[in-house]
């Protein structure tokens, strides 16, 4: 659409004004300006009265992460969280898709029933599943002990904390993947299925054959947003463990984060943390999408 | 083809699955709504009662009786109902220059409005809280709602929509002599219901169950949306279990109704761009 110059510009300010204002201001200045506060020293306090100024550091604050234990150890905790959660969540949403798509009777209610937790809040279903895996007074040991199974301490023990969080982070995420691979599956045409049929393709050769490579472009998406949702747990930890777990089990990195900067007021040496975890999880994005060439099928 | 026998065994497949998951899926909301009917003594009994022998309300009234929990309740339904408000306005007539308006560098202004999606919260959070403390805007909700003027998903998404509408329509409001601001309220956010809404139940389903942003911005009680209310109740009252699965129950409701009212735009929403669902 034309119009004069100066009504042209009158209109792009009223339209674009807010929200690139709200651009410049609330995401891309903080993005840049978190770099330099992480080549600091700084309590960001000094406002209030009481603080220092922000010393420079160069990339002291970076080195000092890179040879801490602790982000071993939270890199090691992120581990045993993805090695669990992703072949979980892949295999959890795609049977529940797969039970979505078939047109039973009780379907409806199902369907419900899987989003109720993708509409939960992460805090409630936090404080639910903390008390759901109590270990002595927790329905979930109650039936594994009832089946005469040793009962895990869950968020008490070490070797069972980040599986507690994991499976409070399936049943969460499990509705919404599996909605997303619904529609991937809804959107395959019948029509190769009745060919493959009429070929005498079993029920399971379908499957493996033509289900699976048409739903992989679906089934990268959910690997790609389920490792960043792996590398920015938040809200189950912070609510399920009390301090990060016992022996800081369940320390990772997001927690980490809030921990510097709003518990120790350590803003420099946080921001050079929250750049640390931008950078991991920006590098293992695009080697995805490099390997997305060798398993994802696209076209017909 | 499949056999009658192949299809019973499915079928059995099919129901079993279904129970063992939906087993899953319900048992953390049966345990919360059968522990918010138990009075304080029947939390810590073994065996467990899966079912309150005396079943009672006083979870209820006592979650308002520790807490300004009422005051909470208002809060979020304030802090969502306003971001969704800032939200639709701000984005949506940012999709509609995006999509509509031909003007210099319109592409590129764009490709850094999709750019934007790709910077993690954790980065933008610690300068964003430093910035909101020297204005003098932490525990106020002017300072918890102003980043809302920006959804770099939401302009995608109404974008990709209002570029749909044929210019003709644009064209025809123009010779009957409508402003630009005019055909945008008129004929362009119209033709967009279905992206517009999704947008705004998806934002007010963000808003009332964010806990980072809200946890950092307020630390007043009387300020707190309700996610941090019961994160501070979690921690205070960590074994008053039936007042914290009262107070988790209470807090789902509202987005219960708004899911069984506006099914369809959560469908669209997640199916389009779960990114951000």
């Amino acid at each position: 659409m034309r119009s004069s110059a100066p009504a042209k510009i009158r209109h792009l300010l009223l339209f674009l004004g807010p929200a690139m204002i709200g651009m410049v201001v609330f995401y891309i200045t903080p993005f840049m300006t978190s770099l330099v506060i992480s080549l600091t020293e700084w309590d960001g306090l000094r406002r209030i009265g009481i603080g220092s100024l922000p010393r420079i550091s160069g990339f002291g604050n970076y080195r000092e992460i890179l040879a801490s234990e602790e982000l071993r150890r939270v890199l090691g905790n992120t581990l045993s969280f993805v090695v669990l959660y992703i072949p979980l969540i892949v295999v959890a949403s795609l049977v529940v898709a797969l039970l979505l798509e078939r047109d039973r009777p009780g379907v409806v209610p199902l369907r419900v029933a899987f989003y109720l937790p993708v509409l939960t809040s992460w805090v409630a279903g936090a404080i639910i599943w903390r008390w759901v895996l109590s270990p002595e007074y927790g329905p979930v040991n109650a039936i594994i002990g009832g089946l005469g199974l040793p009962e895990p301490g869950w968020l008490q023990d070490r070797r069972w904390a980040m599986p507690a969080i994991v499976l409070a982070s399936i049943w969460k995420d499990m509705g919404f993947f599996g909605v997303i691979l619904l529609g991937g599956l809804q959107s395959i045409s019948p029509a190769i299925y009745e060919a493959a049929e009429i070929d005498g393709a079993s029920a399971g050769v379908r499957f493996w054959r033509i289900t699976l490579p048409l739903l992989s472009p679906v089934l990268f998406f959910v690997l790609v947003i389920g490792l960043i949702n792996s590398f920015q747990l938040f809200p189950q930890v912070m609510i399920m463990t009390e301090n990060a777990g016992p022996q800081g089990a369940t320390q990772v990195m997001v927690e980490r984060i809030y921990t510097y900067a709003f518990r120790y007021y350590e803003m420099g040496y946080a921001s050079a943390l929250s750049w640390v975890l931008f950078v991991i999880i920006f590098v293992c994005t695009v080697i995805q999408l490099r390997m997305q060439r060798v398993w994802v099928h696209y076209g017909e | 083809m499949a056999s009658n026998a192949q299809a019973r065994v499915r079928g059995v497949a099919f129901y079993t699955a279904a129970t063992l998951l939906g087993l899953f899926v319900a048992l953390p909301f049966f345990w919360m709504l059968s522990t918010s009917l138990k009075a304080d003594g029947a939390l810590i009994v073994i065996p467990i009662q899966w079912l309150p022998r005396n079943p009672t309300l006083d979870s209820y009234t006592q979650i308002f009786e520790i807490f300004p929990f009422g005051r909470t309740l208002l809060n979020s339904a304030y802090v969502a109902a306003a971001t969704v408000v800032i939200t639709v306005a701000s984005c949506s007539m940012a999709a509609f220059a995006f999509a509509k308006l031909q003007f210099r560098g319109r592409e590129p202004l764009f490709g850094v409005v999709l750019a934007t999606l790709m910077i993690p919260q954790q980065v933008t959070i610690i300068p964003l809280f430093l910035v909101l403390r020297n204005l003098g805007l932490i525990n106020t909700f002017t300072g918890l709602l102003a980043p809302s003027l920006f959804n770099g998903f939401a302009i995608f998404l109404m974008r990709q929509h209002m570029r749909t509408i044929p210019d003709d329509y644009l064209d025809a409001a123009r010779i009957d002599g409508a402003s630009l601001p005019r055909i945008y309220l008129s004929v362009v956010m119209p033709m967009s219901v279905t992206s517009v809404a999704t947008i705004a139940v998806l934002t007010f389903m963000q808003a009332w169950n964010d806990y980072f942003w809200p946890l950092i911005v307020l630390t007043e009680e009387r300020m707190m949306t309700l996610n941090v209310a019961l994160s501070r109740l979690n921690g205070q009252f960590s074994t008053d279990y039936n007042t914290l699965m009262a107070g988790s129950l209470l807090s789902m409701l509202p987005i219960i109704a708004l899911y069984i009212a506006a099914q369809r735009y959560f469908a669209t929403g997640i199916r389009i761009g779960g990114i951000k669902g």
